[in-house]
Order: C-alpha cells, then sequence, then structure tokens
C-alpha cells in the first residue's frame, strides 16, 4: 500500500471512530452493570421467570421469522413477475402497512377481536352467548400482529431483489425445463436470498426489541423481564445485564444473517419487457386473494377501526396543541433522517474505500444500536449523556448543555437508528462497480465534483429510502422521545404513549390515526420512487 | 454579519438546553399524563403568573433521569402516582423534605412519608367491581374471599407488573404474611375466567361483556366508564368493611434534592394541598382529594362512602420487590 492511499485510509478514522464512540458510549453503560451482580434478583428470575420467557421468546421469534418470510416472500414474488388482477395497486398498496406502529396494530386487534370487543358482541347476539371462540390474547395472536406489521422488511428487500434479477434469468431457467415453481426455488430463491436474509433479521430485531405489542397483548418475553426488573424492582443495573444478554443474541442474528449474505451473488439486471408469469383462472384468483387479504387485514381493517374510534372518542380531543404535535413530529423525524443518513452515507463510504479491519468493527459497532429494546437503550444513553455533561460540558462551561436538549435527543435518534439508514445505504453503494469513479477520475473529474456528479446520482434513491425509514422510524419511536425531549417537545408517539397507558385506546385512535397519516407521506414517496424506476426501465 | 450571529444563537439555543433559567418558574417530571395535570398547573400560572414547564414519562426512567441530572437538576419536582413509586424515589436519596405547616395542615399524616419527602395530592381506592346482573352484593365481602371455590372462573384481573397490584399484594402480606398472602393469591390465579388484562378498562369491560363476574379496579377506571356510559351494568363493591377497610393509594409529589426553584416550588405543591387545587386535581380523574377538607366530585361521591385501609401507604414501596416476588411464584403474570 502506498503512503498516499494509506493516508487517505486514516482519514475515513475519524468519523467512523466517533460514531463507534457514540454506540459504544451507551453500551459501555450496559456493560458497566455487570460490577455487582443481584442473587436475589437473578435467583428469582431464573426460578420462576426466564424458563418461560425464554421460551415464549424463542416461540415468537421463530414463529414471526417463518411467518414474515412466507409472507413477505410470496407477496414480492407475486407483484414483481406475475401478472393478475389488481396487481398494479396491490404492488405499492402492500408496503403501506410500514406506516402502522406494531402497539398501534396490536391495540386495535385486541380491542376490535378480544372477547369484550364488536365482532365477538355481535357474534354472540348471533349464535347465543353460550359461544367461546379461540382465546385472541394468545401467542398466535401476538405472532399474527407482529408478522403483520413487519413484512413489509421482507416484502420491500425481495422485491428489490426479484426486480433486480430480471427475467432474462428466469426465462433462462424456463429455457433449461424449470417449471416456473422451479425456478423460484432453485433460481430466484437462492439469489435473493441476501435481501431476503436481512429482512428476517430486521424483522427479528424489531421483535427482540418490542415492548408496545407484546404489553398490550400481556404476552411475556425476555424484554418482559428486562422491564419487570427496572420497572418493578427498580434494578438498573440487573435490567442493564439482561439487556446486554438480548444485545449478544442480537449479534449472534447480525453474524448469522452477515454470513449467510457472504456466500449468495446478487443480480443485477435491468428489467425489461412484460410480467413473466401471465396467472389465468383460478391461479389469477387465488393470488388477487392472497395479496388483498394480506392489504386488507395489515392495513385496511387497523384504519378503518381507528377511523371509527376517532369519529366516536378521538375527535373530541382535538384542539390547538394538536399543530403543535404534528410539527414537533415532523422536525423531529426530518432532522434525525438528515443527521442519521449523512453520517450513514460517511460510514458506507469509508467501508467502502478503506475497506481495513478497524474500519469494517467500527461500521458494525456503530450499526448495533438497534436492536435493544428502546427503554433500555434510552437510558443508557441518557446516562452517557449525562456523564458526558459532568466530564466534559461542566468543567468547561459550567453547566449542562446535553441533557435535555435537541441535540441529545437527535444523538439518541443517530444511535438507535444508524442501522436502518445503513443497509440500504451500503447495498447502494455497492451496486456502483469500482470502474465508473475510477473511469470518472481518469477523466479528470475528482473530489467533490466526483462525488457530486457520479455518486450523487446514482446514490439518490438508496439515500431517500434510508431518509424515509429513518423517517418512519423516529416518528413512531417512544421512550427515547419520552425521556429526553426538550420541554414543550411532545409529539404523537407522546401522547399515544399518555393515552394507552391509561387504557384509553379509543381515544388514543386520534394521535395514532395522525401518526399513521403522516408516516404515509414518505411511504408513497417510497413506493413512487421504486415505481418510477421500474417504469424507466420498463 | 449581525443576522447570521442572531440566527447562530437562536439555533445554539434550541440545540443546547439550559437556556437561562427564568426565576419565577417550577419544572415538574409527571408519569401523570398531561391532560390530568395541565388544568391545575394552568390554574396556578393564571393566578401567580409563575410558569410550569414538565414532561411526563414513565415513572422509571424520570427518576433515573433527576438521579443522573444529580446537582445540576432541571427538574424541581416529581410528580407520580403510587405511593410505591414514591417510597422508592425517597429510597434512591433523589428527594429532599418539604418542611411546611400549611402541608402539614393539609394532608393526614397518613398520606405523606414520614420523612416529608412527599406528600399526598389525590386518592383513589382499589376495589371490587361486579356485574350488576350475575352477581349479588351480599356475595362479596372481602378481598381474600375472591379466593373462594365460588369464584372459579368469575375473576378477571390486571397484570401484576402494574404496580397498582403490587401495592396491594405488599398490604396484604403486611396483613397476613407472606404464605397466607401467597394461598391468597393463588386463589385469585385458580379462579382467573381468562389470562390477565393489560388494563382496568380492558377487567370492567370484560366484566360488562360476560367474560368474568367481579374483578379489582381503581375507581377512577370504573367512573370513566360510567360517565360514558350511565346504565354501566357494573358497580364498586368497598370490601373489609368489617376489618381493616378498603385498599388506598394515592398520587403524590415531592421535591428534588437539588431542585433548582426550591422556594417557588413550595409555593406551588402548598397551593396544590389547598382547596382550589384539590379541588381540579381530583376531579379531572374522578378521584378523592387527599385534603379532607374538601369534598369529592358529586360523581365520586355517589359511589357511596367507606371505611378505607389505615396502614400508612408507605408500606406499599417496603414491600414491593416481595410482593412482586410472591406474585411471580403465584402464578399472577
Amino acid at each position: 500500500m502506498s503512503n498516499q492511499s494509506a493516508r487517505i485510509q486514516h482519514r475515513w478514522y475519524v468519523p467512523v471512530f466517533a460514531s463507534a464512540a457514540l454506540v459504544l458510549l451507551p453500551l459501555s453503560v450496559l456493560m458497566l452493570s455487570w460490577q455487582s451482580i443481584d442473587v436475589t434478583i437473578w435467583g428469582h428470575l431464573w426460578a420462576t421467570q426466564l424458563p418461560r420467557l425464554l421460551g415464549n421468546t424463542v416461540t415468537l421469534l421463530l414463529g414471526v421469522g417463518i411467518g414474515v418470510t412466507v409472507l413477505g416472500v410470496s407477496l414480492a414474488w407475486l407483484t414483481s413477475l406475475c401478472q393478475f388482477p389488481g396487481r398494479r395497486w396491490l404492488d405499492w398498496a402492500l408496503m403501506l402497512p410500514f406506516a402502522i406502529p406494531a402497539y398501534v396494530l396490536a391495540f386495535v386487534f385486541v380491542g376490535l377481536l378480544d372477547f369484550s370487543g364488536p365482532v365477538q358482541t355481535l357474534l354472540r347476539e348471533w349464535f347465543g352467548s353460550g359461544l367461546r371462540l379461540p382465546r385472541v390474547r394468545s401467542t398466535g395472536g401476538v405472532i399474527i400482529v407482529l408478522v403483520l406489521v413487519f413484512y413489509p422488511y421482507v416484502y420491500l428487500l425481495a422485491r428489490t431483489a426479484f426486480l433486480a434479477q430480471g427475467r432474462g434469468l428466469m426465462e433462462a431457467a424456463r429455457a433449461l425445463g424449470q417449471t416456473p415453481w422451479q425456478a423460484f426455488w432453485r433460481v430466484a430463491l437462492p439469489m435473493a436470498r441476501p435481501a431476503v436474509g436481512a429482512g428476517i433479521a430486521l424483522a427479528m430485531m424489531e421483535t427482540l426489541a418490542d415492548f408496545g405489542a407484546v404489553a398490550v397483548f400481556n404476552f411475556d418475553t425476555f424484554t418482559t423481564a428486562i422491564y419487570k426488573t427496572w420497572y418493578g424492582f427498580f434494578s438498573l443495573s440487573s435490567a442493564a445485564q439482561l439487556a446486554s444478554l438480548l444485545l449478544v443474541a442480537v449479534i449472534g442474528v447480525l453474524y448469522g444473517e452477515r454470513r449467510a449474505r457472504g456466500a449468495a451473488h446478487t443480480g443485477n439486471e435491468r428489467v425489461r419487457g412484460q410480467m413473466l408469469y401471465r396467472l389465468r383462472g383460478w391461479k389469477a384468483c387465488a393470488a388477487t386473494l392472497w395479496c388483498g387479504l394480506v392489504f386488507t387485514c395489515a392495513f385496511v381493517v387497523p384504519v378503518v377501526q381507528l377511523v371509527v374510534w376517532c369519529w366516536q372518542r378521538g375527535r373530541f380531543d382535538l384542539d390547538g396543541r394538536y399543530l403543535g404535535l404534528i410539527v414537533h413530529t415532523l422536525s423531529l423525524g426530518g432532522l434525525a433522517a438528515l443527521v442519521t443518513v449523512s453520517l450513514a452515507l460517511t460510514l458506507a463510504f469509508a467501508r467502502r474505500l478503506a475497506p481495513t479491519r478497524a474500519i469494517g468493527m467500527g461500521v458494525g459497532l456503530a450499526n448495533l444500536g438497534y436492536a435493544l429494546p428502546g427503554s433500555v437503550l434510552a437510558v443508557s444513553i441518557m446516562l452517557a449523556f449525562s456523564y458526558l455533561d459532568k466530564a466534559l460540558v461542566i468543567p468547561l462551561y459550567g453547566k449542562p448543555l446535553l441533557l435535555g436538549s435537541l441535540t441529545a435527543l437527535l444523538l439518541a435518534y443517530l444511535v438507535r437508528f444508524m442501522a436502518v439508514a445503513y443497509g440500504p445505504l451500503e447495498s447502494s453503494l455497492a451496486k456502483i462497480r469500482p470502474s465508473l469513479p475510477e473511469a470518472a477520475r481518469s477523466l479528470g473529474l475528482g473530489g467533490v465534483r466526483l462525488f457530486v456528479r457520479v455518486y450523487v446520482p446514482l446514490l439518490l434513491p438508496g439515500t431517500l429510502s434510508a431518509a424515509l425509514l429513518v423517517f418512519v422510524d423516529v416518528l413512531k419511536e417512544m421512550p427515547a422521545t419520552l425521556l429526553m425531549r426538550p420541554f414543550g417537545w411532545d409529539t404523537l408517539a407522546v401522547r399515544i404513549f399518555e393515552m394507552t397507558s391509561e387504557g384509553e385506546w379509543a381515544r388514543a385512535s386520534l394521535p395514532a390515526l395522525t401518526l399513521v397519516v403522516v408516516g404515509l407521506l414518505p411511504v408513497i414517496g417510497l413506493i413512487r420512487r421504486s415505481a418510477r424506476r421500474i417504469g424507466q426501465t420498463q | 454579519m449581525l443576522p447570521s450571529k442572531r440566527l447562530l444563537t437562536a439555533l445554539a439555543l434550541t440545540l443546547f438546553a439550559n437556556e437561562a433559567r427564568a426565576a419565577d418558574e417550577v419544572v415538574v417530571y409527571s408519569s401523570r399524563i398531561d391532560e390530568l395535570i395541565k388544568p391545575v398547573f394552568d390554574a396556578y400560572t393564571a393566578k401567580t403568573g409563575v410558569a410550569i414547564k414538565f414532561i411526563t414519562d414513565k415513572e422509571a426512567p424520570l427518576m433515573q433521569r433527576i438521579k443522573a441530572e444529580g446537582e445540576h437538576a432541571t427538574a424541581d419536582l416529581l410528580l407520580t402516582v403510587d405511593a410505591g413509586n414514591l417510597w422508592q424515589a425517597e429510597q434512591m436519596g433523589i428527594l429532599q423534605p418539604i418542611r411546611s405547616s400549611v402541608i402539614d395542615a393539609n394532608i393526614p399524616a397518613q398520606y405523606r412519608a414520614a420523612s416529608h419527602d412527599w406528600t399526598g395530592l389525590s386518592l383513589r381506592a382499589r376495589t371490587i367491581a361486579y356485574s350488576t346482573d350475575r352477581v349479588k352484593p351480599q356475595e362479596l365481602s372481602t378481598y381474600e374471599a375472591l379466593a373462594d371455590k365460588q369464584w372459579e372462573g368469575r375473576l378477571c384481573l390486571r397484570t401484576a407488573k402494574k404496580v397498582y397490584n403490587q401495592s396491594l399484594t405488599a398490604t396484604l402480606i403486611e396483613t397476613h404474611g407472606e404464605a397466607q398472602t401467597e394461598a391468597i393469591l393463588k386463589g385469585w390465579v385458580n379462579n382467573l375466567s381468562t389470562d390477565v388484562f393489560s388494563d382496568d378498562i380492558a377487567v370492567l369491560q370484560a366484566i360488562k361483556a360476560g367474560q368474568c363476574d367481579v374483578g379489582i379496579v381503581n375507581t377512577y377506571y370504573y367512573g370513566r366508564l360510567h360517565r360514558d356510559e350511565p346504565q354501566l351494568p357494573i358497580k364498586l363493591f368497598w370490601p373489609n368493611q368489617g376489618d381493616r377497610g378498603v385498599h388506598v393509594n394515592l398520587s403524590g409529589i415531592g421535591m428534588t434534592r437539588y431542585a433548582p426553584h426550591p422556594e417557588a416550588a413550595k409555593a406551588l405543591v402548598e397551593w396544590m394541598t389547598g382547596p382550589q387545587a384539590q379541588k381540579i386535581f381530583a376531579d379531572t380523574n374522578q378521584e378523592f382529594p387527599a385534603n379532607p377538607q374538601v369534598q369529592p366530585s358529586a360523581e365520586v361521591a355517589g359511589w357511596g362512602t367507606f371505611k378505607a385501609d389505615t396502614l400508612p401507604v408507605e408500606v406499599a414501596g417496603k414491600r414491593q420487590a416481595e410482593a412482586i416476588r410472591l406474585m411471580d411464584r403465584a402464578g399472577w403474570n
């Protein structure tokens, strides 16, 4: 390696290690908790809780993993490669559930379907009060809800992968005598494996970290033990110990995903011509029904129920302060998206241009924040910032500046959602062949102009989807927003928290519906962008 | 370049916290939600001109934040529900006593910390709710009796993760000792008609829908449902009237150890225990004023009078961990 390139590589160390350090700060707060172990709490948890909770967690992970794979892959396959009635709008409609937070679908599902809800009440009126249906607040119920909210991760990524493979490949498989079914199993799916794997990993991390949805069902998972230890036993250190074990599990999931991705090759062909498989008769009918059913359950039903509740109860809460909530929600989402995407882009470039081991590890560390339960991460970040305030700011400035500031909240979002932005950016950067910037450089284009004229146009779609994902996630985020928002910065999620913590599901519909509507705009943006890309290539 | 300088200053003020603290303001961290505290605060601001800033969150994170801020505190007051939580805050050393003859005169000693670290503001009974269609009030007597065979498959409970149930259990332990309490709790769990619910409203709705016949809820949840639906086929029953009385808990407030505006904060707390604030504060959530000179709203008074348990509410905090362990052993999730 020449001296000059070594110097260029060193330039990347600063941003990479700075972001890694930012994530490491809260993580080390977790690790420091191991200094003392509360034997009473651990003994009690082990004797009465952990075996059951671990069992529940594993069941949930398996159920959600299988569910999102089946739903995500089948829907992506149908909408990207088959032609059937309704495909055109189902193709984008199936992404809309992205805008619905897990806790919202959970409380709609339970409110609608539980024993005292309208559906069962009506059924009892028809069939008599002796009617007994399967339990709604059950393992199966939680799995269904989480699958319906998390499948879009797999759908979105698998769809992009299937589209990128192009039809030439499928036509080749067909020419070699493979049935469509065989072509799917032997060619398309193996090639889409990295994308599907990344989607499943995101869904699983969300499942591991979820507390809101499982709390509505009162379904106890490992996260429940963390909260019980903190909120009940008031032992933050034991809770942090449990959380750090969860982190180890997450690193396992991520490692598995990386390994699976490492072995596979992705296609990158331009899409041409008509849809590959024109479904007819019962097949077309079944495809429409299947896609329509998922869309109805994951989006239409919850939105209609929210609208009904809003009309019955929520609308009476509408006052002048609502505008403020919306403005705060949008500003936080927008600022956080800007900050997070900028840094994620820097990391992705560092990884590409300076592929050293140290950079790789730094980038890996910087992405770890996503999978921790929100509250634990939020309090770790809060403690870390409070430490920084005391160690650095107060000696210099005389009083704390970080905690309670907008900056601290934005940094907290950065730590939490870095992985969400980094994924799409890294993959879209990987699609740019190194020969392209090299050619540009040989033509005398360098530095900023190279970036603006070569990279920016090629990275724009990936950057936009990264920004939109972060934006939507920040809108839905609760624990860090609650704990670290500056005075007066209440958001829609804060209002949802306040209503649901009082069991006022129907009144939570107003902020929840507003959140869905506000979150929909970026999802529609995402859709239009990907639709345009397909439009250009068809 | 003046405009850009001004812009930078404005930006710095938003991006970084702790803009110059006004002398006439009080800062509150509250686990009681916006709509239940804002009316009182607005009334105080209108009366005195003192601005009140607050954020809402769950109690545990708020306490952790107060602890982390330490002597560079932002918050003057911690407002929360349940004596268990207030007791924990006291144990964490994040509160300081308010010595005030006004508060002592307004709030009975039973509803204040012995250390003066916090004082109760409103009271709520955690009592039995029953279906008027399927239960006669004569069948009911005590919390303990809900463990009897006759209630098998007829009881609904909220999750044991909620502090209200932990405090109730703590007072049972204080009264009966661990072994007997465990037997009572096992009886309750055995009598459950369905999995425990995540909130009290769901318990009441299950009673209404016929999923179960009796449940244990906080009075104001019943109040909310009853206000929307006066024909609600559910009534409240006051148990243990022959012995210790109904379990009563409270919402309360305490001053943080390093409160930046201690005088203003003390004045606010004194005012909050007085007649005008007590009325607004309790009525907003259909609770009982902690100040016995203030009458509850007509709705709340309509539920009837009862004998309340006279155990100091601090017991809930002292025995909270014990109560959780016992609930876990009894299989109350």
